[in-house]
């Protein structure tokens, strides 16, 4: 949000400036009216803003804490870097508001305020800028195997189109933002309020048709395989709805967001709240599914080439498919399947390699999905479970291969069978806590590392 | 707060494992701290913005900032108690959720130590805040002058630094003696020492006359740094020595698995059951029978119906007419009611296809 309010509101600062008379330095109600939208987006980037640009740190180590640790590793300075200019915007937002008042007692410092205003904007979009390296860089299949580097994600052939989408959607975002602001902030029939959604028009007529060419551009860069994704992934009700929906909402929000700024334009005097806040909600909207499809499309990668969404390697496959997962699980329960642990095994497998996406029973639940398939209220069938899940990575290119072997997948089935009949939840680490691995615990990594020093101090002694 | 990414960053980096681990097990109540810092935020500055409108109502604007404050004291404690919870790999098995992550030793005497530190923090800023030439201090303050508001602000940075001596102790004494090593008494050690002159500097301007106040304001704030920075080394060192044992265990453990997987490359294991049932009356048909078996057989048997229709009602509508049969593998739509409508199979070559559907329209 920043990105594309604060020029807006700095914009409208330096007008104050131009439309004062000879003996003033800004129009004083003009000036009191943009302070107040600023006091807006103060209190909502200082907060909101700021929590959930950390909370992402939070939530992605939580949940998919492979693909952020291996990330790190790669743009820690890519993000220690950010986190510098992240801090400097903050700091800077804050002196920009809280120095507000004291400027306007000279023209000279007024002036410096809003050259202050001007450098704060880019500092915005520098850190946007950086983060879109990120972004890409997950998305260009193939390339963490090649490239591990910083550098990669500045080239890769996503960056700029992304960058150069972003950069107006934001700036539109922050027009009808403020066009709303204008309708509570300024009085009514009054000239400030006219000029004001005349000015938010123009801003957001001017930056729309270059944000629908840029859609346009980055729509055609994104990887082959990821566009095949948005279109294959018709196929699940699920993605469906959202897929359809983005084809409506997309033109939808621009258009109403258009339609609007031209409507202000030319009769600003009968634009009220409620009109401004309809679009100006759709294109916050509009924002969330755009996040949600670039997630979606990423599958069955959570890194291109590298790491699937199920956080297993893609390069561990082999041995999984050989021995199993549980095997080299660090929380399991069983490492060996017999009749009697079937079930609690088959929970295990579900957890390591499904529960990533899908519940027991809740929102995407793994029964569910296969009611789909088999009818809904039908007792599933173990053999079809079987027969379907090693290859349903064919059908649906979103889903990653099944990792384990033919004793876990049998023993996926009866667990997802005993889902059907009993209805039951499985409770995360954070409530039931874990089970270590038998084969795995501190024990095992002791007589593990005793043996190694074995074979050493024997290798020492034939020498 | 955001000041706060870059540590947490390096802690990522760091430890990795623990720290993710020790935050999966308190999931929740981990994730709420940010939903929780908004809130502490938002009733600031609604405490801020109202502080004229609620001029009459002084208990509903005590109780905004109260609250506030609440949350902000809870806060360190979630923080606490994953960092207490990281440096115990072998106590994860054992935790059920954060209520019995808090029971771990050292979770209360740590977060009283960091709650004093943070007041005795406090204490200096407000005094520095307050002595400032730009600040307006009386537009602001009639009854109180600047000279009781810095000696206020001492005696708490006094108070709480004594109290510290006190506190220190019990967490040193307190923590599992896997990591206490002479390097951390050492450290923490000197710390402390560093801070006593700064202490002895404070108890004489609280006590001596007011103009001398400000005298060795300097040499305080240089000596509590260096304490802090001291302290903040030891609980480093805590951790590295903590987590040293574990973390050449796991290496080992990782070198091993990295050793199999390679080896699991090299040698892909054979899908040796399920073999692709090849009639021999097919011939040329095999490799279509074998596409199938890997794409289609999850939903199609040959003469009865399982999720999709049976082979031979394919074979029946395109048994002139391979090129729609083609088309619909690549890009089907939905046909039948009762039916879920089939994935596309974009994937598949064009080579491919001809096999495939060799075999589907040879089945009779």
């Amino acid at each position: 949000m920043a990105v594309g309010f604060i020029p807006y509101i700095t914009w409208l600062e330096q007008r104050g400036v131009r439309m004062s008379g000879t003996s003033q330095i800004t129009n004083p109600v003009w000036d009191d009216m943009v302070y107040r939208k600023m006091k807006v987006a103060f209190i909502i980037t200082t907060t909101l803003g700021a929590m959930t640009g950390v909370g992402i740190w939070f939530s992605a180590a939580l949940i998919s804490p492979s693909s952020i640790g291996s990330l790190i590793r790669v743009f820690y300075f890519a993000w220690f870097v950010e986190w510098l200019t992240f801090v400097t915007e903050v700091v800077l937002i804050m002196i920009y508001f809280l120095t507000w008042k004291n400027a306007n007692t000279t023209l000279k410092s007024k002036l410096r305020h809003i050259r202050f205003g001007w450098f704060l904007s880019i500092f915005s979009w520098i850190t946007m800028a950086i983060i879109v390296s990120i972004l890409g860089f997950m998305m260009d299949p193939g390339n963490w195997n090649k490239h591990h580097s910083l550098l990669n994600g500045f080239t890769n052939p996503i960056y700029l189109p992304q960058l150069f989408f972003r950069t107006p959607a934001a700036m539109v975002l922050g027009g009808i933002f403020g066009m709303l602001l204008t309708t509570i902030f300024a009085k009514k029939h009054t000239a400030e309020r006219s000029i004001a959604l005349k000015s938010a028009s123009k801003w957001i007529l001017l930056w729309a048709p270059v944000a629908l060419v840029a859609a346009y551009i980055y729509y055609h860069a994104m990887p082959e395989a990821m566009r095949f994704n948005m279109s294959t992934a018709v196929g699940t009700i699920e993605f469906s709805q959202y897929y359809k929906l983005l084809s409506y909402i997309i033109p939808g929000t621009v258009s109403l967001v258009v339609i609007v700024s031209i409507w202000a334009l030319l009769r600003p005097r009968s634009i009220r709240f409620v009109i401004v806040l309809v679009p100006c909600l759709a294109a916050f909207g509009f924002l969330g599914i755009f996040e949600r499809v670039r997630e979606f499309i990423r599958k069955p990668y959570v890194i291109g080439g590298y790491m699937y969404s199920n956080l297993l390697r893609e390069e561990d496959y082999p041995l999984y498919k050989r021995d199993g997962i549980l095997k080299y699980a660090t929380y399991a329960n069983t490492a060996e399947i017999t009749a009697e642990n079937k079930l609690a095994a088959g929970r295990d497998v579900f957890m390591l390699s499904c529960s990533r996406c899908h519940t027991t029973n809740g929102i995407n639940s793994i029964v569910e999905v296969f009611e789909r398939i088999y009818g809904a209220g039908k007792p599933l069938d173990e053999n079809s479970m079987e027969a379907y899940i090693p290859n349903m990575h064919n059908g649906r290119t979103y889903m990653p291969p099944f990792p384990g072997n033919k004793k876990e997948l049998k023993a996926l089935a009866t667990y997802i069978r005993h889902l059907q009949l009993s209805g039951e939840a499985l409770g995360g680490a954070q409530t039931e806590g874990v089970t270590v691995n038998p084969q795995n615990n501190i024990q095992a990594a002791e007589e593990l590392m005793k043996t190694n020093e074995k074979t050493m101090a024997d290798n020492e002694l034939n020498k | 707060m955001v000041l706060g990414v870059a540590p947490l960053l390096s802690i990522n980096t760091l430890y990795t494992v623990y720290f993710y681990s020790a935050n999966a097990l308190t999931g929740l109540m981990w994730i709420s701290i940010i939903p929780l810092v908004t809130i502490a935020f938002l009733l600031t500055y609604l405490h801020k913005y109202t502080w004229h409108k609620l001029d009459n109502n002084k208990p509903l604007h005590i109780s905004i900032i109260a609250a506030a404050v609440l949350v902000f004291l809870f806060i360190p404690l979630i923080f606490l108690t994953n960092i207490n919870l990281m440096l115990f790999p072998e106590k994860w098995g054992t935790i059920k959720g954060f209520v019995s992550a808090l029971t771990l030793p050292n979770v209360f005497p740590r977060y009283l130590h960091f709650i004093c530190a943070s007041m005795a923090v406090t204490g200096l800023f407000l005094f520095w805040y307050v002595g400032r030439k730009k600040y307006a201090f009386e537009s602001y303050f009639h009854t109180l002058t600047r000279y009781d508001i810095k000696k206020k602000a001492y005696s708490l940075t006094f108070a709480m630094s004594l109290f510290q001596f006190m506190i220190g102790p019990i967490v040193l004494l307190t923590l599992p003696s896997k990591g206490v090593k002479w390097n951390l008494i050492l450290v923490i050690f000197s710390g402390a020492v560093i801070a006593l002159p700064a202490m002895y500097q404070m108890w004489k301007a609280i006590t001596g006359p007011p103009e001398n106040i400000d005298r060795h304001y300097g040499k305080v704030i240089i000596a509590m740094t260096i304490t802090v920075l001291f302290m903040g080394s030891g609980r480093h060192i805590y951790r590295a020595n903590a987590l040293a044992p574990h973390k050449k265990l796991m290496a080992a453990k990782t070198a091993e698995f990295e050793k199999i997987s390679a080896e699991a490359r090299l040698h892909p294991p054979v899908e040796d059951e399920n073999p692709v049932e090849i009639d021999s009356s097919l011939g040329g048909a095999a490799k279509g029978a074998a596409i199938f078996q890997s794409n289609c057989s999850a939903c199609h048997k040959p003469h009865e119906k399982l999720v999709g229709p049976p082979m031979t009602e394919m074979a029946n509508i395109y048994h002139d007419n391979e090129m729609g049969l083609k088309s619909w593998i690549k890009a089907p739509g939905k046909k039948r009611a009762g039916y879920p409508q089939m994935p596309g199979f974009p994937q598949l070559s064009e080579a491919d296809l001809n096999e495939l559907t060799k075999y589907i329209l040879s089945i009779k």
